[in-house]
């Protein structure tokens, strides 16, 4: 067990340090310097000197990338050259958002894609498989953006149901303030007992969260359905329903545990790609996270607020993949006998 | 990714067993013809509709009822009716002709984008698959650190460093999938590699680059090449999306995520103006992902479902 951690850990450890590596190299790479930016147009040599020695930009490259690991290590990602303040500060005030947007999603994605797997795969050609098929061709080939938009359009712009964009209606923080403590706000909202505040609050989640679950369903949905098509071909479940077994035990005991191992793979990936369709979803909805802080920084030209945002975003994703690979020993009874 | 379950290949050929020996040559061809293509529905018609957008983005100058540049404020918004097909945009230019034009942009970014991943790729799983070993675990662990981004994310930051345009969004995009293609055409390599022939080529003497890209290299690209056919809609989509977020295509460039973006603040009144380009990409990607899936199952039936 702490061998089978260890391994994941460092590997874990090599690619953050790759990952950083790429950073580094793209934060080096930046049109125009940022000591420009710093102090604007027409500054004097001097000037100029002393911006590169305070940025450590006059160190070999080799110093350099130490420094910014040191840096790092140390909670340092920068600071922002919009708002002068560390880009720290401004990544865990938007983290919440996005933390909670991708998480709901990736629940109702799990929630619904992989049942209508399994009916998809135990029985074939029936409505329920068909629809999904199509619906797995048509939803990966959709634009995110144009979802989003279309449920802008038919919910807000036609019926009038659900808010256009943002997290809260603006009178809510006047009228009924809550406190943040986890930065999820439906939580943060139950724990004060702000039922017009938890309104609101869901209200402006469910379009983000909707386009995030149609554009991702149709993968799960897909890989769950054939993964559970090759485990139903097994010889061992072939052997179960000629003893009889009743086939639900069959079906969600014996065939869907065989399918956890890759499953869990799914849900890895699956929450790559949350966390990437959220850069664009959060910026079509206005949402307050890390994404539409990514946008939002590159059009502002602030590349310490870019660089610090995708980074945090690079970690939650290997961090989640660890913690996969981690369950894989728990799911896995074949890791724990090596 | 997978339509193989829905069309089936190989059976081709059992429906014209039977009228073989009545018919002439010419007749047997179109009769296994039909029976592809009746086998593979889905295939068929993402060809169709592809090789109807590819027409109609090399004769868009012919085709384009309007110049699709031409401002004409005095018909700005205009919803779509007889004159303009698919409506005007804010400045009065004809969206039809304009979403025609688009398709050579979107065509040119697929072919580039995936070309470019491909060229970095194969060389990057050759060498690995080829030398083995350490050489192979350090290539390997340094494409699994282009795969531990989100997917758009390690485009998004590389496009940002690089200078926002549809170039670099290109070149951002090639960087980022080619790791797809190394592993695929690692893969491969290593399959052949322990095939007696290379043996016999490696007995004889044969250098190793000689080896390498005259044996190897052509016997293993297939997969990579199929892969490649069923990514083309995606690296299309993902252009789009960073077109759409300001980091790709730049005006007065005609590409359909950067009308839909330029459209997004008057798009809940007029909704046309969003509609068609992304209906556009729709189309686009549907097609290509059809066939693309369709000719996996035709070059390389093994590789299916997954």
């Amino acid at each position: 067990m702490a061998k089978y951690i260890a391994q994941r850990l460092m590997m874990m450890l090599l690619i953050l340090f790759g990952v950083l590596t790429i950073t580094f190299v793209l934060s080096r790479l930046l049109p125009g310097s940022p000591v420009e930016m710093m102090l604007g147009h027409h500054p004097t040599q001097e000037q100029i000197e002393e911006a590169r020695a305070e940025l450590g930009l006059d160190l070999p490259l080799p110093l350099q990338f130490t420094r910014y690991i040191s840096d790092l290590v140390q909670g340092d990602l920068g600071k922002s050259l919009r708002t002068g303040r560390p880009v720290l500060e401004e990544v865990t005030k938007r983290i919440g958002a996005t933390f909670e947007l991708t998480f709901i999603a990736m629940f109702w994605v799990v929630v619904l894609g992989v049942p209508i797997g399994v009916v998809s795969a135990v029985r074939q050609n029936s409505a329920v498989d068909n629809v999904a098929r199509a619906g797995s061709i048509a939803g990966v080939a959709f634009p995110v953006f144009m979802l989003a938009m279309a449920l802008q359009f038919i919910f807000y712009g036609q019926l009038n149901w659900l808010p256009l964009q943002g997290r809260l209606d603006a009178e809510i923080l006047l009228d009924h303030p809550f406190e943040r403590i986890t930065g999820f706000y439906l939580i943060d909202t139950l724990l004060a007992g702000n039922i017009e505040a938890l309104w609101s609050a869901l209200r402006h989640l469910t379009l983000p969260v909707l386009t995030l679950v149609i554009v991702t369903l149709a993968t799960v949905t897909r890989i769950t359905r054939n993964m559970m098509i090759e485990v139903l071909s097994e010889e061992y479940i072939r052997t179960s329903f000629a003893y009889g077994v009743p086939k639900v035990r069959i079906y969600f005991q014996y065939a869907l545990k065989a399918t956890l191992i890759p499953l869990l793979t799914v849900v890895g990936l699956t929450f790559g790609y949350l966390l990437g369709g959220a850069v664009v979803v959060e910026f079509v909805f206005d949402w307050p996270g890390l994404g539409g802080f990514v946008v939002f920084s590159i059009a502002q030209n602030d590349f310490p607020a870019v660089m610090g945002a995708t980074l945090v975003l690079a970690g939650t994703y290997l961090t989640i993949n660890l913690i996969v690979d981690l369950l894989y020993y728990v799911v896995d009874p074949r890791l724990r006998v090596q | 990714m997978s339509t193989s379950m829905i069309t089936k290949t190989n059976t081709s050929t059992s429906n014209s067993n039977l009228s073989i020996s009545v018919q002439s040559p010419a007749a047997i061809w179109r009769i296994k013809t039909w029976a592809f293509i009746c086998e593979n529905k889905l295939f068929t018609i993402g060809v169709l509709l592809l090789l109807l957008i590819v027409f109609a983005a090399i004769f868009a100058p012919w085709i384009a009822p309007y110049d699709p540049a031409k401002i004409a404020f005095s018909s700005k918004l205009m919803p779509p009716n007889v004159e303009h097909w698919m409506g005007t945009d804010r400045f009065g230019r004809d969206i039809f002709s304009r979403v025609l034009y688009g398709a050579r942009t979107s065509l040119v970014i697929g072919f580039a984008v995936t070309l470019l991943a491909m060229l970095i790729g194969i060389p990057f799983g050759l060498i690995s698959g080829y030398f083995g070993g350490r050489v192979d675990s350090w290539l390997m662990r340094i494409s699994d650190v282009f795969l531990a981004f989100p997917p758009l994310l390690l485009p998004i930051a590389i496009t940002a460093a690089l200078g926002s345009g549809l170039t670099n969004a290109m070149i951002a995009l090639a960087v980022s999938w080619f790791p797809w293609y190394a592993r695929i055409m690692r893969g491969a390599v290593v399959r052949i590699r322990s095939e007696p022939f290379i043996d016999a080529a490696r007995a004889m003497g044969v250098s190793k680059s000689k080896i390498m890209l005259r044996h190897v290299l052509p016997n293993s690209t297939t997969p990579v090449i199929v892969q490649g056919s069923m990514d083309f809609g995606y690296t299309i989509l993902a252009a789009a999306s960073l077109s759409f977020i300001g980091l790709g295509a730049k005006p007065p460039m005609m590409e359909w995520g950067l009308m839909a973006a330029s459209s997004r603040s008057q798009f809940l009144d007029n909704p046309w103006t969003v509609l068609f380009p992304g209906l556009a990409i729709f189309l686009l990607v549907l097609a290509a992902n059809l066939a693309g899936d369709g000719l996996r199952d035709v070059l390389d039936p093994k590789q299916g479902g997954h």
